[in-house]
Formats: C-alpha cells, structure tokens, sequence
C-alpha cells in the first residue's frame, strides 16, 4: 500500500481511538495558544482602541510598526525570547524557559501585532458619527470607546482569530521556547516536525489532521455565528 | 428675560479657517431660535460647541448665565444631525441607549421610549431593527432618542434635509411640541421651514451673524442687505 495512504489509515485510527499522546499534545496546544491569545488580547485591544479612536503624536509611527511586526519570523522571536527567559537572561530567576508557560508568553508577544493592527482596522472602519452620537447622548469617554467595539465586535472576533491561528501553527516559538518535551511542552508543530524527520508518517498525519481541523472549524463557527447574529 | 442658553464672542479657527468669527446669540425656554445660512455660514460648527462636542477656540457658552465646561454641557443639551446613526440594535435599545448610560431606572426607561417614540409616529416600532428603517423613520427614531433624555436644550441640525414631506412634517411637528419645555435650536437653509418653526432666526454669513430678529420682521422686513438676498435666492457664497 502507498505510504501516505496508509499513514492516512493509520493517523485516522489514532485519532478515533483516542491515541493518549495525541490527545496529550492536542490538550497542551489548545492550552497555550488560547491562554496566549487571551493574555495578548488584555493589552493588545486596549492599545487598538487607542491607535484608533485617540490623537497623539507618533501614532503613525506607531501603527507602521505593528504592521510591520505581523511577519516577524517566529524563530528570531523565539531566539529573542529564549535570551529573555534563559537562566542566564534578564528573566532567568523566573526558571520559565522549557515549560509550557514559556510558549504561551512567546505566543502572546507574537500575536499581539497580528491582534492590534486587525482590530485597529475594525475600529477604524466604524463611523465616526457614531463616536459624536454617543457624546451628544452623555456617554464618557469609556462609555463611547464601549459602544465602538460593539459596532466593531466582529471585526475584533476575526483579529482575535487571526491571532489564535497563527499561535496555534507556529513553529519557531515553540520549539525555542518549549524544547519539544514529551508529555510536558510537545504541541502540534513541534511534534509533526520530529515525528516527521523521524519517520513517523501516520503521527504526523493524525497531528496534521487536527491542526488544520481546529483552524477550520473555528472560521467555520465564528463566520457561523457572525452571520446568524446579522 | 436671562437667556437659557447663549454663547459670547465665540470665535472657531481650523488652520488659517475662520469657520465663526465673535458669534454672540441667546436662545430662550419655550422656543425655537433656527439659525439660517448658506451651506459652509458656520452653523453645523456653532451647534457642535453649544452642544459642547467642539471646542471654541476664543469665547464662551453659558447655561442661565454659568460657563460649564464642555462635559457639563453635554448633561444640558442633546444634539439630533442632519444624517441620523443607528447603534446596530432595535428601535428601543437606540432610543433606550441614552437613558441607561445616564443611570435612568429601567422602569422609566421603558415608559419614555414609548412616549418618546409616540412625538414622533413611531408607536410599535420597538422591536424593528433600527438600521432596517427608512431614512426618514431612522430621523424620526433619532429624534426620538434626543427628545428621550428631557434635556432642556435641543440642538437639531438640518433636521429634514433629505426627507420626503411627510417625514419632515413629523419632525417639525415635534421639534415645535418639543420646544414647549425647552430651548430648541434649529439649522437649516430651509427658509419655509425656518418660517413655520421658529420665534426667532439668525442669520450666519461666513461664520459672523449678520442679522437676528423675531421671525415675523426677519422675514418681511430685514435690514442687512445679505439677508435681504438670502431670502430672495440671490446671495452667493
């Protein structure tokens, strides 16, 4: 039988039956990228707001700059991040690098371009009438800065999506920071990668198969719910 | 009589643009002042400060004869546009939007939609997505979501602009009801309709008041000669 196809088989099976590893890096990749997504969000949508319904001086500066940070490559990130967290780094004490933490961080910083420049996009698109509408209405400035990110909510949905995909199928970030440890840091690209070179075709499959089936259905659902909100 | 709202001196410069240049007007309880002009006189931008979303950049407002700040403004008047915004919800939650966020009790809430939305034909539009309305039933919810707060000074700018006769019949119908309780200023460079509305008129001629008056002589018997030709058509910008 051709190797592929019989791969193919085989990572099915792992799949339905269950396989404990599978499961096991499944569980710790969905883990740190939506805990890494989440924690980027906490600053990533207040500054969005900030570049787009605030005036200061160097935001266009400022905005070029996230743009120009959404294609970093992840390995440089991770090699960045690794001095950081390495024991003999600024953070070492921490004793954060080779965990699981340690990829979440990586996946945060790294998302968080991809988050502020998608949802200052959102923001921006929004029409400013409706800012004006909601000061002649007595709204602070807080209440007015709400009720643009309602009107952009799924503009920041989509931004936050974005953000989890690129988390969840990076590369570089995880290997670096994570060290691809069995059971303690393995996730979904760190482990098709060696399963790969070490000729474990079916694993890298049932893995491949995951990883393109959570990004999917999750377009899936959320333009799903986007249009039945609409 | 104190005028309930007025402004002194105010000048507003963007760039080398004089857009009003020492505008002194009152406008009293009980009636509607419209200011009439060209399009560019300055109107739009006299509104936004009195409504207090733009800033002079020398002069003053002052409600019964105080100087609020900006914010303390916006507690005093409410502003309705010439192009009406829907938040992306029902017609109560747009009319509802402005009481809640000023802490109106929700039983009240309830009760002032409804008779907010009565002054301007719109009984039983509640549940109706706002933004699936007409343009001229989204003016009227808009009026309704300003007339909702009681603020005592209403600011309405073009009010009709680019409505149908009926629609506009129902929105001077309850800026007129409107101005029972409060002091109503209109824009607009629709001089029947400045006729039909107003107590008084100002005329703004590039952002200066070139003259103010009771409505019955501003229309018969003006005395400055641009407003003589801005009442027959003729005057250029």
């Amino acid at each position: 039988m051709d190797p592929i196809i019989e791969g193919i088989i085989q990572a099915v099976n792992l799949i339905l039956t269950g396989d404990p590893e599978v499961v096991s890096i499944t569980a710790l990749s969905l883990f740190v990228s939506i805990f890494g997504t989440l924690i980027a969000c906490v600053w990533s949508i207040p500054v969005a707001v900030a570049l787009a319904l605030r005036s200061f001086h160097g935001k266009r500066i400022l905005k070029g700059l996230f743009n120009a940070m959404i294609g970093v490559p992840t390995v440089a990130l991770g090699l960045y991040l690794y001095l950081l967290l390495s024991r003999a780094g600024p953070l070492g004490y921490f004793q954060l690098l080779y965990t699981p933490y340690a990829i979440m961080i990586g996946q945060s910083v790294l998302v968080t371009p991809i988050i502020v420049s998608f949802a200052t996009g959102a923001l921006e698109s929004v029409d400013p009438d409706l800012r004006t509408l909601a000061r002649t209405l007595g709204a602070s400035d807080l209440q007015t800065y709400s009720v643009v990110l309602g009107e952009a909510f799924w503009g920041v949905v989509l931004a936050i999506m974005a953000a989890f995909n690129r988390a969840f199928a990076e590369l570089g970030v995880a290997m670096m920071l994570g060290g691809n440890i069995r059971y303690l840091t393995r996730v979904l690209t760190t482990a098709i990668s060696l399963e790969t070179a070490r000729g474990e075709i079916a694993l890298s499959i049932a893995l491949s198969f995951i990883l393109l089936g959570v990004v999917m259905s999750l377009s899936v659902a959320i333009n799903l719910a986007r249009k039945s909100s609409q | 009589m104190t005028p309930h709202v007025e402004t002194v001196g105010i000048t507003k410069d963007y760039d080398s643009l004089r857009a009003l240049d020492r505008v002194s007007i009152a406008a009293h309880l009980g009636q509607v002042t419209t200011i009439v002009g060209v399009n560019g006189s300055g109107k739009t931008t006299l509104l936004k400060i009195l409504g207090g979303l733009d800033t002079p950049s020398a002069g003053r407002v002052l409600i019964e004869g105080h100087e609020p700040i900006p914010a303390q403004l916006r507690t005093h008047c409410t502003m309705v546009f010439q192009r009406s915004v829907m938040l992306r919800s029902s017609v109560h939650n747009n009319v509802a939007y402005g009481l809640k966020i000023n802490g109106i009790p929700s039983q009240e809430i309830s009760s002032r939609v409804k008779s907010a939305l009565a002054l301007v034909n719109l009984d039983g539009f509640e549940k109706r997505h706002a933004r699936q309305l007409s343009s001229g039933e989204q003016q009227r919810v808009a009026m309704a979501r300003a007339l909702a707060l009681e603020r005592e000074v209403l600011l309405v700018d073009e009010p009709t602009a680019n409505l149908d006769p009926a629609n506009a019949m129902i929105i001077e119908q309850a800026i007129k009801d409107s101005a029972r309780s409060r002091a109503v200023l209109v824009s607009t460079h629709n001089l029947p309709q400045a006729r039909r509305l107003s107590q008084r008129v100002i005329h703004l001629y590039k952002g200066r008041v070139v003259e103010e008056g009771e409505a019955s002589r501003f229309f018969t018997n003006p005395s400055d000669e641009r407003t003589k030709l801005f009442i027959d058509g003729e005057l250029q910008f």
